[in-house]
């Protein structure tokens, strides 16, 4: 671990007015992430896995507590520089793809960049690096509804990355997916990881993903019921680790 | 960027959007023909009146008030010299008027008797058509007037009045001809006679009641007119005008309606486009858009509507419009009932200040209908967005 870690949280606590009362969903969580890192946080159903990824990708604020994610404190950070942060170093890769629907593979991964303001030679040289990675290039005129779920994914993943982003933050990256899709993406997350030194934080229940973390988080009722560093089950190839 | 995905989004839409973009132009094109019927009425009914009676402005006797039937006994008098002048070298025409009857078909009917010199060409009524040798006083009525009294071409008729001493006279007169005017103000009740005959049936030698100036002749300088009051073109047409504006406000009703109607479907459809696309609100955020970006781009979508319209508008609009400019619409008879000269057919104007600013309270409103809505995305939580469960 580096002296300054990517993420670190310090006793963050969330909760929801739910009915006369609060719901904790994330009960004084204090975790350090550094670069690099290939972490998930796992669990059940409603222990607070996707909340504490909001938090930690400045969607959302915590209700006591800090977080500091790459030197900003999530809870004094305004719309604007939420908005930077998570433009300039973060990226998101959702469930349900959330690709545009109107927009081409190649526009959809252009996105970032085009909000980053990039002329446009340097976005064309980057997204076509970012669907090489991912094995899309050839998909790249491709509508969204003309892809499978794995290559849908596959393209989040570009999109995630094409701005070299410290951070990439992945909730339930593999739940609409089969078997055989979930490696083929989790394969190319471990490779990027390996490749670009980008950190990978999952939200996952799902025992792939599990399969493929160095680092396990678990989190029961909102608490960190373990932390622990463990040795992959899968390799980068999709296999079972020796 | 914004620009290139609200248009995406636009298109993405399909039949929604050119539903909405239709109704739009729908709603444009009947606010500027119905606004450029009115602009072509007023048009036309200006150059009517200045065409057939009003000319370059008028010289009215001190007591002639038209508005007051009663006051016509005592507004005739001499012309003023330097008006006599201006008549004399054709750049004036006189009318005298003077209160009376016809008796077509036994029944009395009051009318003006207004005497005009046949050999005027300054005013586009058919006066040559007096300068006739018959025994009885030629008369020129309009078709109005020829409908309201049953007289023909070929009729005679008893006229009325009173002369100068007060003393009831009367003598045979013969239609001579029958003009179509769009001016009901001199047709209707109406009869002329040669100046000259006038004037001697009256005993009022010399005399006119006003004096229309030839259009581009400037009025008198100083008091040459003596006590006669003048009115210029502006003057006399202010009743027209105030008349067109006061149709104009009325059908503003219509117009907003119509406008309400379109923007109804247009702030519908953000509505529904920014619930239906929750998820791809907390994406954009979760990207790194701001909100206010967010919201500019759901407003810039909903007033391309407006956009999308005004080109549908011009492409199957600037045929219909340019040909309905041309060929008119041919106005019932009971129009003469609306109070304006206007013709047989009334010709719509479409002018560049019409359609500019129609297309700019278009395109303004569709802006603002398009914002309305997306103002939730100001208070949007992106994590309930990202669920579905923002609004």
């Amino acid at each position: 671990m580096t002296a300054e870690p990517l993420i670190e949280t310090r006793d963050l606590v969330k909760t929801y007015p739910v009915g006369g009362g609060d719901l904790i969903a994330l009960d004084r969580v204090s975790l350090r992430v550094a670069a690099g890192e290939f972490a998930g946080i796992v669990g059940p159903s409603g222990s607070g896995k996707t909340t504490f990824l909001n938090i930690v990708g400045s969607l959302d604020t915590p209700t006591r507590g800090s977080a500091r994610v790459l030197g900003e404190r999530v809870e004094t950070l305004g719309h604007r520089r939420a908005a930077a942060l998570r433009n300039r170093h973060i990226g998101f890769i959702f469930q349900t793809f959330n690709l545009l629907p109107v927009y081409t593979v190649f526009e959809n991964v252009e996105f970032p960049l085009l909000l980053l303001g990039l002329p446009a030679a340097e976005r064309r040289r980057r997204v076509m690096a970012a669907l090489e990675r991912v094995g899309l290039a050839d998909r790249a005129r491709s509508r969204p509804d003309q892809l499978s779920g794995g290559q849908s994914q596959r393209v989040a993943i570009s999109r995630a990355v094409v701005k070299d982003p410290a951070l990439v933050l992945a909730d339930e990256p593999t739940a609409n997916l089969d078997a055989a899709n979930s490696h083929q993406v989790l394969h190319t997350m471990v490779r990027l990881n390996r490749e670009l030194g980008t950190t990978f934080l999952f939200s996952t229940h799902d025992e792939k993903v599990i399969g493929y973390l160095r680092r396990r988080i678990t989190l029961v009722d909102g608490a960190v019921a373990a932390d622990e560093v463990v040795t992959p089950t899968h390799g980068e190839n999709g296999e079972a680790a020796p | 960027m914004l620009l290139r995905l609200s248009w995406r989004n636009l298109m993405g839409a399909g039949l929604r959007t050119w539903l909405n973009a239709f109704v739009l132009s729908l709603a444009f094109l009947l606010i500027i023909t119905a606004q450029g019927l009115l602009h072509g009425m007023n048009e036309q009914a200006a150059q009517a009146l200045v065409a057939v009676s009003i000319g370059g402005g008028q010289y009215w006797h001190p007591a002639y008030d038209p508005y007051d039937p009663l006051a016509l006994e005592d507004a005739r008098g001499p012309l003023p010299a330097a008006l006599q002048e201006r008549v004399a070298r054709g750049e004036a025409v006189a009318v005298l008027a003077v209160p009376g009857g016809i008796y077509p078909a036994g029944r009395m009917k009051p009318v003006v008797l207004k005497g005009i010199d046949p050999a005027q060409d300054l005013l586009d009524l058919p006066a040559a058509a007096l300068d006739t040798a018959v025994a009885e006083i030629p008369l020129l009525i309009g078709a109005r007037m020829a409908r309201s009294s049953g007289l023909a071409v070929g009729d005679r008729v008893t006229l009325q009045w009173r002369d100068a001493g007060g003393t009831f006279d009367a003598r045979d007169g013969l239609v001579v001809a029958v003009m179509r005017t769009p001016v009901q103000g001199v047709d209707q009740g109406q009869v002329w006679l040669p100046l000259d005959s006038l004037r001697a049936m009256t005993a009022l030698p010399g005399a006119a009641t006003h004096v229309t100036l030839a259009r581009g002749t400037s009025a008198l300088a100083g008091d040459a007119a003596s006590t006669w009051r003048w009115r210029s073109t502006d003057d006399l047409l202010a009743d027209v005008r105030e008349l067109v504006r006061a149709k104009t406000a009325g059908s503003l009703f219509v117009y907003a309606l119509l406008l309400f109607l379109a923007m109804l479907a247009v702030f519908d459809t953000q509505v529904f486009s920014i619930f239906r696309r929750q998820r791809e609100l907390g994406t954009l955020i979760a990207l790194g858009m701001t909100r206010r970006q967010v919201l500019g781009l759901f407003t810039l979508e909903g007033s391309l509507h407006g956009v999308l319209a005004l080109a549908l508008a011009v492409a199957w609009g600037t045929p219909l419009l340019a040909w309905f400019a041309r060929r008119g619409w041919t106005l019932p008879r009971n129009t003469d009932d609306y109070g304006f000269a206007i013709g047989d057919t009334l010709y719509p104007v479409f002018g560049p200040d019409l359609l500019l600013g129609t297309a700019l309270v278009v395109l303004g409103l569709t802006a603002f209908v398009s914002w309305l809505p997306t103002r939730r995305i100001a208070r949007l939580q992106p994590t309930a967005a990202l669920r579905g469960r923002a609004l």
